[in-house]
């Protein structure tokens, strides 16, 4: 495992800023709905990776299951604001503190394990997730699916980005403030070695648990949010496969780097969309561009990047 | 009944054994979880498929569909594993990740979408065991899982090769030093999984037919099955593989078809929680 | 009168452009992914069919251009290609989702924008309750249920047995077939599903063995049915064994081998255009497509292909009567489509129904030494 890149006091506040500038300035850039639709994914993608990255990249533990609880965040909220005529603004965080409880109940015994079983656990919860949401049909309409009533207020393409982006904002501020805590330094601790820390008076157990959960939380607010732009969902959000994409991007990106997870979002998220136009040949293009870039970039994009620069930067002049 | 359901857990859980066998065996040379072992098992038999419809006999439809997955096999270990080799075991992961996105992907361009049958080797007649049928192929699928990891038993004790192979994955360094070339030894064991799991896309393909997405399904049961009975041991892969086939159909039979999968991967929770490294897994030191 | 002919130039000018655009046709289709069953063969008659109308002159004057993307069976795809089609592309009107979850997620989207939509894909909550702008061509999920359970009550059977996979189209079937079980005197004694990627349904087939029906109905798509039909044959199984449209299609009996001898299932007269009596109503319009497709792309025509085709003419049909591409025209003039011969069936469609199609559409097929054969 790479300990120098969770040693690295993680991003400044210039960075925070840059995003933001970004968030505001990129609407110039896009010419119609569906620009907008694909930058609203992956801010959506992106809130997610963040949360996931603080629980692989620098907690040092493995989720091939979190794609679980994007979509027990967003069914939760659709089935109370849908089923039962909660208002969004209710549904949101009841579910929230719905998954924090379930995240904070199946954490504990799971993150007892390591490697590859913590993998297989992790693995075996999103499917569980997935399989029940597909099943009861009558409360979350099976496969096909159900339709998910809009957030008041909230209307649009262009309305929907600015939430979005805040979301993104506040959730890149939240993730740096937590890694730079005392609890971030004893997560980074644990991620290096779990006896060593707990030689330092770190208990391992309550802090692995505590990224889970807060990792968790991003997830579900993520999928909540989607569930009420799209005004549908389907249990597909919470399968292996949204799984796998979303460690992809935070491993694409850079682990142990917020801006890493954002940057692997938004090129895994766009990536698709741009190779639609080789038809037939998109799956090959995108498999061989994540073996390509994995290769050449190791340690994701972000990380890459920035030794470049340093790299650019330390040259004699 | 109860018959039925063991014969019929017995017939998925030797599918799944035969495809955890690969994923222990290329774990236990390149600590590495090979995504794209299910895609192994897809080309063994669409390969088949796509011959035999040509016209080959299937007595040569098989061994060149697994020769042709082998040739994958080693060009995913020197295209993409090996030039990756100083990567984290995460970034390894994600590499073999897109590599199953990719030979899917391929998979439909070389051939196609749909679903394809083979022939079974022995007939189709079941056999009556009990009350309870089983079909023929299903014995050739339990007896060449057996000799797999009987012949896999005595190639890691015997042979200079297969000890070279558990030397690497016991200490990488100290292996090179020994004189051992971990760049063969890591072809060796790709190549071999690779065989393997197109072994098992044959074998299970008259039962369960094939298409070019049936690596997904076959290698996240195989994985499963795998961590279950116990990474790094073939004979834990293939108990692993049977508990969870038995698992998946009691739970049909007995309490409710619908939720079975969740039943099977709850039990492999439970499981793992008490036996961190598998039912059959060694307690490994580890280094502080 | 300078001026007058100054503005009718600049209105023919501004006309003559808007002359020479194309229509474009926009699809959204599983192409690839777990629908590629379904997409592949949509998306090529859809090809074929818009080059063939082409070739004959166009569309009123103007040319088709087809505008697909591939959605590979997910729903947030499709959602992203549907905006990319109206709001980027600016199509004339929608033909695709190849699945209903695919459909389901571009309703809102075409009922916003006011593009009239005909969906590809089978679930009955498509037409129902109606939506202005939301049309369909396949058969409804409902009428297969309809059709097998008036035939098993044919054949004497009152108790039977449901099996079914975990896909959108089983769940949705399977819920339509327990709703109308009743109202056709058919009692479900047994229900059990299976998962996606299971390689072995004995279990779940020997439960039903011991529940003592007199027919079986297994609602699913894909590998699935095929091995439950072997199974079935294992297990010595002889009650009456129904698949539904889903397979309905050459692969499904190749697959199942012997197995599927006696097998029956709802389909589309497409499956058996040579074998349909000379006045068929169907007759002329299924031989020809059959004959254009297979002779195109070397493979079996599907029934899934047919809707596809159905869906395209539907709507060239409208324009043609609407005598424009303004999109609510269009919408109306579907929506007073009566004794279009397609396909699928006769359609005629009404205000409420905007599917047009009903039991008579639907044949039962047999399988019978090997090959579909109508059942009287």
């Amino acid at each position: 495992m790479d300990c120098s890149a969770a040693a690295r006091p993680n991003g400044s506040r210039k960075a925070l800023l840059l995003l933001a500038a970004i968030v505001a300035a990129l609407p110039l850039a896009l010419p119609n709905n569906y620009a907008y639709e694909v930058a609203i994914l992956v801010a959506l993608n992106a809130l997610a990776c963040v949360g996931l990255n603080l629980l692989v990249g620098y907690a040092g533990q493995i989720s091939l299951g979190h794609a679980g609880f994007f979509g027990l965040g967003a069914y939760g909220s659709a089935i109370l604001a849908a089923r039962y005529g909660w208002p969004a603004w209710g549904s949101i965080p009841v579910t929230l503190a719905g998954v924090a409880l379930l995240a904070w109940a199946i954490g504990w015994p799971i993150l007892r394990l390591k490697g590859h079983a913590l993998a297989m656990a992790t693995l075996g919860f999103g499917i569980i997730v997935a399989i029940v949401l597909a099943t009861e049909d009558r409360l979350t309409g099976g496969p096909d699916g159900m339709a998910v009533p809009p957030l008041p207020g909230i209307q649009g393409e262009k309305t929907w980005y600015w939430v979005v982006g805040a979301a993104l904002l506040a959730g890149v501020w939240l993730a740096q403030n937590l890694i730079d805590s005392p609890r971030g330094r004893a997560l980074r601790a644990l991620h290096g070695s779990e006896v060593a820390a707990g030689a330092l008076g770190i208990d391992a157990a309550r802090h692995k648990v505590a990224a889970f959960v807060i990792s968790a939380l991003f997830a579900a607010a993520a999928g909540a949010l989607s569930a009420h732009y799209a005004g549908f969902i389907t249990p597909g959000k919470a399968s292996f496969l949204h799984s796998v994409e979303l460690v992809t991007m935070v491993v694409f990106g850079g682990m142990a780097s917020t801006f890493g997870a954002v940057a692997g979002a938004a090129v895994l998220t766009t990536l698709p969309h741009l190779l639609t136009v080789f038809k037939d040949y998109e799956m090959v293009l995108l498999g061989a561009v994540m073996m390509l870039t994995m290769i050449f970039m190791p340690r994701g994009l972000v990380p890459t990047l920035e030794s470049v620069l340093a790299a650019a930067r330390a040259k004699p002049r | 009944m109860l018959t039925q359901y063991l014969l019929s857990g017995l017939t998925s859980g030797a599918i799944y054994a035969l495809v955890a066998l690969g994923f222990a065996l290329i774990y236990n040379a390149s600590h590495v979880i090979n995504f794209a072992q299910g895609e192994f098992v897809m080309i063994g038999g669409m390969a088949t498929a796509a011959l035999f419809d040509a016209g080959v006999p299937i007595y040569f439809s098989i061994p060149l569909a697994i020769a042709a997955a082998t040739l994958v096999g080693l060009l995913l270990e020197k295209l993409a594993v090996e030039p990756a080799r100083e990567a984290s075991v995460v970034t390894l992961i994600i590499i073999t990740i897109g590599a199953s996105i990719f030979l899917r992907g391929l998979a439909t361009l070389v051939w196609d979408k749909k679903i394809h049958r083979v022939p079974a080797f022995s007939g189709e007649t079941p056999l009556q065991l009990g009350g309870a049928t089983l079909l023929p192929q299903v014995l050739w699928v339990l007896g060449v899982s057996a000799v797999a990891v009987a012949l896999l038993a005595w190639f890691f004790r015997r042979t200079l090769t297969g000890k070279a192979i558990l030397a690497v994955s016991h200490n990488r360094m100290a292996a090179r030093l020994m004189g051992i070339s971990v760049r063969r030894v890591l072809a060796v064991s790709f190549a071999l999984s690779a065989a393997l799991g197109a072994l098992a896309g044959v074998l299970i393909a008259p039962i369960a037919f094939t298409s070019w997405d049936v690596g997904v399904m076959l290698g996240l049961k195989g994985f499963a099955a795998a961590i279950l009975g116990g990474l790094g041991s073939g004979a834990g892969a293939v108990l692993g593989g049977l508990a969870l086939g038995l698992v998946e159909a009691l739970g049909a039979g007995y309490l409710s078809s619908a939720y079975k999968d969740v039943f099977a991967f709850l039990i492999i929770i439970a499981a793992l929680v008490f036996l961190p490294h598998g039912l059959l897994g060694r307690r490994a030191a580890e280094r502080v | 009168m300078f001026l007058r002919i100054l503005f009718t130039a600049a209105a023919l000018a501004c006309a003559l452009p808007a002359a020479a655009q194309p229509i474009k046709v926009g699809a959204f289709l599983s192409v690839t992914g777990p629908a590629a069953f379904l997409g592949d063969p949509e998306q090529k008659t859809l090809e074929l069919y818009v080059e063939k109308l082409n070739a004959a002159g166009g569309l009123l004057g103007r040319k088709l251009e087809l505008v697909a993307y591939d959605s590979a069976g997910d729903a947030e795809k499709a959602r992203g290609f549907v905006k990319r089609l109206i709001e980027q592309d600016k199509v004339d009107v929608l033909v695709g989702g190849s699945t209903t979850g695919e459909t389901m997620a571009a309703v809102p989207l075409a009922e916003a924008a006011g593009v009239p939509f005909i969906s590809l894909a089978g679930a009955v909550v498509i037409i129902e309750p109606v939506k202005k702008w939301v049309f369909k061509t396949p058969h409804t999920d409902r009428m297969a249920c309809e059709k097998i359970f008036v035939d098993m009550r044919a054949r004497g059977a009152t108790r039977a047995a449901l099996i079914s996979g975990a896909g959108g189209f089983d769940r949705s079937m399977r819920a339509e077939c327990l709703k109308v079980a009743g109202k056709h005197g058919v009692e479900i004694a047994a229900d059990e599903t299976y998962g996606p990627g299971d390689t072995d349904m004995t279990a779940q087939l020997s439960k039903i063995k011991a529940a003592g029906v007199q027919a079986v109905l297994n609602a699913g798509f894909g590998q699935g049915p095929a091995i439950v039909t072997k199974n079935y044959r294992q297990l010595g199984l002889t009650l009456p064994l129904y698949q539904s449209h889903g397979v309905a299609s050459k692969q499904y009996v190749s697959l199942s081998g012997d197995a599927a001898e006696g097998v029956r299932l709802p389909a589309a007269a497409l499956l058996v255009a040579d074998t349909l009596p000379d006045a068929d109503p169907q007759k002329k319009v299924v031989v020809s497509y059959k004959r254009d497709y297979e002779a195109r792309f070397k493979q079996e025509v599907s029934t899934f292909g047919g809707h596809a085709y159905d869906g395209l003419m539907l709507a060239v049909d409208a324009m043609r009567r609407a005598g424009s591409t303004e999109k609510s025209k269009v919408r109306d003039a579907l929506e007073a489509t009566r004794g279009y011969v397609g396909t699928g069936g006769v359609v005629n469609m009404s205000a409420q129904d905007h599917m047009g199609l009903d039991l008579s559409a639907f044949r039962m097929l047999e399988v019978r030494k090997g090959d579909w054969a109508l059942v009287k």
